[in-house]
């Protein structure tokens, strides 16, 4: 039994949506306005909710809809095991950590922790502008749970591995963005509890700090504590963690090893966010009236395999499956492509190449397949949203919520120092070339 | 709320310790049902971050201001002169033969720190929201920590106050060493109201707006512009004593009492103030609690 350090057994959270309010997740704020009307209109219950905690009153208890973030998860960690916890948003990741660090209250379940627990939900939690960097060493390791004497004695490790220097007693508000999330990840960092649980604190800074903080990381995991880690960072989930843990839809999905447990994580990916393949019925569409609908789009390889993953610069199709309800005398196709971030990178479309297409009969299904010589973006997840029109005409269908295509970095496009997002959108395989001069 | 057990969540204390304590300290989280317990055991496990907390509030309140410190004299200082005008050179307000702006101020200084208190402390939680979302520590600590800073702002107006006890010549009597029991009175109401008030805050954004007036109100039925020998003259000693109901009467009478040594000595008022105010208290910390664990999910 002592050798257990965080026991969950069917734990489960659920959130009332109600359909009267408009506040999302958390939509349980009412005024005292609702519910003195409630009293007004003769209920008793609607005094007594101010008791209530969840703040629904009884009267109109058929609204609320029922969100469970987390729904019967059961696991164990050993002692001093590192445990990843991966899943999409909205998985439940972040619900699991809050209620392990007593933040929020589960509904059904329980889990039990033994020994010293330290959470780092947030880098900065508590940081106030207006106090040095001094002074928010002290607030902020207080607010996470250290101790005075062991602030004082950790301080000038803390310093020194935040890198602020001589801006130690300038009040943060005029410290850089970096300088700022460095102190705040260097008190988080020296935190020493018995069980750790971090929750994607890594996704801070420029990479050369992104790497520090993993190195630090792996330093609290080499020291034999129990850590409970939740990434998005798949490198650093295998790297650090010798167990993983899926999360989907609130519940476990999957509970072991960490290279398996990534695996999982990304091939659900592919199946769900990343989908290259995308079916539509005509139904879905808003412009059903429309003389034809993009049916399926799927993103294939250079060999027609379906997949989802590419690597950057290299070339893939788009296979845009169209079925036409009217005559369509001259056809635009078209596709735009966004980065993760919803910048838009290309806009591609036939007229503008001068392609001509049609004329197409009622009733004609065409495959038209785009294909792109090789995407030179940074890696990550792009969007690609097609659409056609008829020629001097309007659009008649378009995929707003397009398919996904993973760009990973591959062969000549995986160093690091190429890679910065912020720093450029794009890679580019140039020559390089020097002559000595006379 | 079928189970009869009463379930205490969280129910281990976290022995703090460097090296492994020998029994290592079981956490329990499981769902809470009902009122459940205050846990001044924890609280006192985290007053270090209490008295951090409490420390940025003093620190940061009156940064970037240009007058800085001054705001907590400013304050009971211009609302005196206000009161003066009005109510003793106009009205002709008896002061319980004192001259009245010291009769007035030394029930202004305990009644701002109360008024402030109350305002600050109503707001405390919601204002911690980022706090409160990410990391874990008995939740009290937040308004007992914004109460427990304008004890600063309390003592530079009471500095003031004997000032202007100089000024008018008086000196006070041995009764001034009951003055930290008052303190404490004011404290206590403050913290009471304010656990109410903070915690159906984050439930019912009205409190906000409700705070202000319910204090404005509140002042005028407190002694403040008028001696509490008037209530006792006009409807006889128990309802008086009744009077006492509103703790802050018992305060503020308390602070002239022992200050001024204006009015009676405030026997049976005084047990009925303290009697309501550790009713607020232990009320508000319990409404508290049983409302703390939907914090996280509602600011």
């Amino acid at each position: 039994m002592s050798d257990v350090a965080i026991r969950v057994e069917g734990l489960g959270k659920e959130y009332r949506i109600g359909a009267d309010q408009q506040r999302g997740v958390h939509g349980n704020r009412q005024t005292l306005r609702d519910k003195l009307a409630g009293a007004a209109s003769g209920s008793l219950s609607a005094l007594t909710s101010l008791f209530k905690r969840n703040g629904s009153n009884g009267s109109n208890g058929t609204n609320n809809e029922i969100l469970w973030a987390v729904k019967d998860v059961s696991f164990e960690v050993k002692r001093g095991q590192v445990v990843g916890v991966i899943g999409r948003n909205g998985a439940g990741k972040s619900t699991l950590l809050k209620i392990l660090s007593r933040i929020t209250s589960p509904t059904t379940g329980f889990a039990e922790i033994h020994g010293r627990v330290g959470s780092l939900l947030e880098v900065g939690t508590g940081f106030h502008p207006e106090l040095s960097g001094r002074e928010n060493i002290s607030l902020n390791g207080a607010i996470l749970g250290m101790r005075r004497a062991e602030i004082a004695r950790k301080f000038d490790e803390i310093v020194e591995f935040a890198e602020v220097g001589k801006f130690i007693d300038t009040p943060v508000k005029y410290y850089s963005t970096g300088m700022f999330l460095r102190l705040a990840f260097a008190v988080a960092a020296h935190l020493e509890p018995e069980i750790l649980i971090v929750d994607e604190v890594l996704a801070v800074g420029d990479s050369a700090f992104q790497k520090k903080c993993l190195g630090k990381m792996s330093d609290v995991a080499g020291q034999g504590r129990t850590v409970l880690f939740v990434s998005h960072n798949m490198a650093a989930v295998n790297q650090l963690c010798d167990r993983c843990i899926v999360l989907r839809d609130g519940q476990l999905f999957f509970d072991g090893g960490s290279a398996e447990g990534v695996d999982c994580y990304l091939k659900l990916g592919n199946r769900e966010a990343a989908a290259a393949v995308m079916e539509r019925t005509r139904q879905g569409t808003k412009t059903a009236a429309g003389k034809g609908h993009i049916t399926r789009v799927e993103i294939l390889d250079e060999e027609g395999h379906s997949g989802a993953c590419i690597g950057v610069g290299e070339p893939f199709r788009v296979k845009i499956h169209i079925e036409i309800y009217e005559r369509i005398a001259q056809l635009v196709l078209g596709a735009e492509v966004e980065s993760p971030t919803g910048v838009p990178m290309l806009n591609l479309r036939t007229d503008g190449q001068g392609v001509d297409f049609g004329p197409y009969a009622a009733g004609s299904h065409i495959a038209f397949t785009i294909t792109l010589p090789g995407l030179p973006f940074l890696p990550g997840v792009y969007k690609i949203s097609p659409w056609f029109a008829e020629r001097e005409g309007r659009r008649i269908d378009q995929v707003n919520e397009g398919v996904h295509v993973t760009l990973e970095g591959k062969g000549r496009f995986q160093s690091e120092k190429m890679i910065q997002p912020g720093k450029s959108m794009m890679l580019m395989d140039c020559a390089w070339t020097d002559e000595l001069e006379p | 709320m079928s189970d009869t057990t009463t379930s205490v969540s969280n129910h281990a204390r976290i022995v703090e310790t460097t090296v492994p304590a020998p029994a290592t300290p079981v956490l329990r989280i499981e769902p809470s049902h009902g009122w459940i317990s205050l846990k001044l055991g924890e609280l006192w496990e985290y007053r270090e971050l209490l008295f951090f907390l409490t420390w940025r509030d003093i620190t940061v309140r009156y940064k970037q201001t240009l007058l800085g410190a001054t705001w907590a004299i400013i304050q009971p200082f211009f609302t005196m002169v206000v009161f003066s005008l009005f109510f003793g050179k106009l009205a002709k307000m008896p002061s319980d033969g004192v001259p009245y702006p010291i009769f007035c101020f030394a029930a202004l200084v305990p009644w701002q720190f109360f008024a402030n208190g109350l305002s600050q402390s109503a707001n405390s939680i919601v204002g911690s929201a980022s706090l409160i979302r990410k990391v874990y520590f008995p939740r009290l600590a937040i308004p007992i920590s914004t109460i427990l800073g304008g004890v600063v702002d309390f003592a530079l107006a009471f500095g003031v106050l004997l000032g202007m006890m100089v000024y008018f010549g008086i000196w006070p009597t041995v009764n001034c060493l009951f003055l930290p029991l008052f303190l404490l009175l004011a404290l206590t109401t403050s913290l009471g109201v304010g656990l109410w008030l903070t915690a159906l805050n984050v439930q019912f954004r009205d409190v906000r707006h409700i705070v202000p007036f319910f204090t404005q109100f509140w002042m005028f039925a407190t002694p403040i512009a008028y001696p509490s020998s008037l209530v006792l003259d006009k409807y006889g000693s128990i309802w008086h004593a009744l009077y006492g109901l509103n703790p802050m009467v018992g305060v503020v009478e308390g602070f002239r009492w022992a200050l001024l040594g204006s009015g009676a000595s405030p026997g049976p008022m005084i047990g009925v103030s303290a009697l309501a105010a550790v009713v607020l208290l232990i009320t508000g910390a319990f409404y508290f609690r049983r409302m703390e664990k939907t914090f996280a999910d509602l600011v």
